[in-house]
């Protein structure tokens, strides 16, 4: 068999597979953003009943009611927020945390990286559950708190079902992903370095900020994406955790999809959602490259 | 260790603690004598019974458990072809139509397929969850067998073609025992990833195939009763047995090194 016929083989049935799962469905949505609907929602068929240029035509108006209202562009901001100050609070978490494994003995690291991973692998809705449970009405913990607040004559403010909820569920979910691209990086760091600023004169402070965190940066870079672009997109978490007016973009998008059906619109929601998670990656990745030259 | 200030100790242990007390709760009132997940009353396998009449939740259960096989089975095939194929050659195409659907929100892999699926006339149901999740799952598996591979050492092929094997007899023989772990690795992973799968399946499964994950939903947006509790229990059990099997076959591979 000659090496071009085994090249193909090999990487023929992968390559086809992720075209007509991934490519193609990608590409159709692209096509959709652009069709009409359907009578009875979804996309206009493309054979059938209706007029010739609902059928064959292609359209600009779900892209025209996308930057009329100011609705839609005000929900992108909204969930734009939501993934900074999640992707914020995950790195003020992360990284004591990965500071703390990339310095602890040899034996014990591959243990405390394995226990940072390990609630990953349980059920996404089981972590956003026990959420439920802990910022619920009757649990321990929100009477602790509003009795807090009570002792400073605050009113008592309802946990679940608010920003704070989702805020606490996007950040406990995604949490790994920001710790381990630290841990990758912290872990390579020479001593040698620290021990060097220390014979200079610095201080612990002046030896993290001057000279830890600097070289930590294309690992923050990378948890930041990590946790940044999924975010932007998540829509069960405020879905479980958020109230009636705490809906993202990706609540809207899944509105759309099923219970409007109106796909066209809805692909044009998705669509800005893929340029601006396909821009954010390019400008991490872009951002990493340049802090190496 | 002499580096490590207390405070750094102190923050990294609160944060172990905010990873597992959420967890650790929800086992502990799956036990709770209780219909509210407030406070503990006593110690009951209540709900366990409850879990193990709701016809519902076992349906869901079976399909999930088969969804989960037939994906592990196909899409370590397949990533298992595609990381030899991303070690072994220069390409172009595959490593991105691989990595993509891993970075990207799932919410949008779950919308084109559902608009895929529809226009090509498939109704949703086991099949279309099926061919999503192998999908999805293709990437995760490829990234492992890859590393695998990078491990390997390429002189104990070179010595077997040396000797008379044939490429395939060098692969099959040489490559493919050494690499074992990490497609043994990368199916259970395979496997965790498409019963715990909850966006993708909210899209693309039809009324009659309701997942684990899916009826999990429905629970709690409709009527929370220590039966999510304990079926969460269960399900935390499965999962970490697998990953206890994933880390003893290759270490690293559950960190998607």
């Amino acid at each position: 068999m000659s090496p071009r016929a085994q090249k193909w083989l090999i990487s023929g049935p992968p390559l086809g597979y992720l075209l007509v799962f991934f490519a193609i469905p990608t590409f159709i949505m692209v096509l959709a953003s652009f069709r009409y609907v359907g009578e009875l929602g979804g996309l206009a068929p493309l054979v059938g009943s209706g007029t010739p240029d609902e059928l064959a035509g292609l359209t600009l108006e779900s892209y025209q009611r996308f930057f009329e209202d100011t609705i839609y562009l005000e929900l992108f901001l909204k969930s734009f927020l939501y993934a900074t100050v999640t992707t914020l609070l995950c790195l003020a978490v992360a990284y004591p945390l990965a500071l703390m494994i990339a310095r602890s003995d040899k034996r014990w690291r591959e243990l405390l990286v394995l226990l940072v991973i390990l609630p990953f692998w349980s059920n996404f809705l089981i972590r956003v559950y026990a959420w439920m449970i802990i910022l619920g009405p009757q649990s321990g913990f929100a009477r602790a708190v509003n009795g807090v607040l009570g002792t400073f004559g605050a009113e008592p403010i309802p946990l679940l079902f608010s920003p704070i909820a989702v805020i606490i569920g996007l950040v406990y979910v995604h949490l790994p992903f920001m710790v381990l691209p630290l841990y990758v990086n912290l872990e390579k760091h020479d001593p040698a370095l620290l021990d060097a600023a220390q014979d200079l004169g610095a201080k612990a402070w002046q030896r993290f900020w001057r000279v830890t965190f600097p070289l930590s940066l294309p690992g923050v870079y990378a948890g930041a994406a990590l946790v940044f672009i999924p975010a932007l997109g998540i829509f069960a978490i405020p879905d479980i955790l958020g109230g009636t007016d705490g809906i993202l973009i990706g609540n809207v998008i899944k509105q759309q999809f099923l219970d409007a059906r109106d796909w066209p619109f809805g692909s044009v929601l998705s669509m800005v959602l893929t340029v601006l998670a396909i821009g954010f990656a390019g400008l991490a990745a872009w951002v990493a490259r340049r802090q190496r030259l | 260790m002499k580096r490590s200030s207390w405070w750094l100790y102190t923050a990294g242990i609160a944060a172990y603690l905010f990873l597992y007390l959420p967890l650790v709760i929800v086992v502990v009132f799956s036990f709770n004598d209780s219909r509210l997940n407030a406070e503990w009353v006593g110690f009951t396998w209540h709900w366990y019974g409850v879990l193990f009449n709701d016809d519902q939740m076992i349906e869901a259960a079976w399909n999930s458990l088969l969804i989960g096989l037939v994906t592990s089975f196909i899409s370590t095939v397949l990533g298992t072809l595609a990381g030899y194929a991303m070690y072994r050659y220069r390409l172009r195409l595959l490593p991105v139509l691989v990595l993509t659907p891993i970075a990207i929100p799932e919410i949008l892999m779950g919308v084109s397929l559902l608009i895929f699926f529809v226009m090509i006339n498939l109704t949703l149901g086991m099949v279309s969850i099926v061919l999503s999740h192998i999908a999805f799952c293709i990437g995760f598996v490829a990234i492992v067998v890859r590393s695998r591979l990078t491990g390997l050492d390429e002189s104990l092929t070179e010595a077997a073609r040396d000797l008379g094997a044939t490429p395939w007899e060098a692969f099959r023989l040489v490559t493919l025992p050494l690499i074992m772990p990490g497609i043994v690795a990368g199916a259970l992973m395979a496997f965790t990833l498409s019963i715990d799968d909850f966006v993708i399946t909210f899209f693309t499964a039809g009324p009659d195939s309701v997942t684990l994950p899916l009826q999990i939903y429905s629970m709690i947006k409709i009527a929370v009763t220590p039966e999510v509790n304990a079926v969460s229990t269960l399900l935390m059990l499965l999962t970490l047995v697998l990953i206890v099997i994933a880390t003893r076959l290759a270490p690293g591979a559950v960190r998607g090194e």
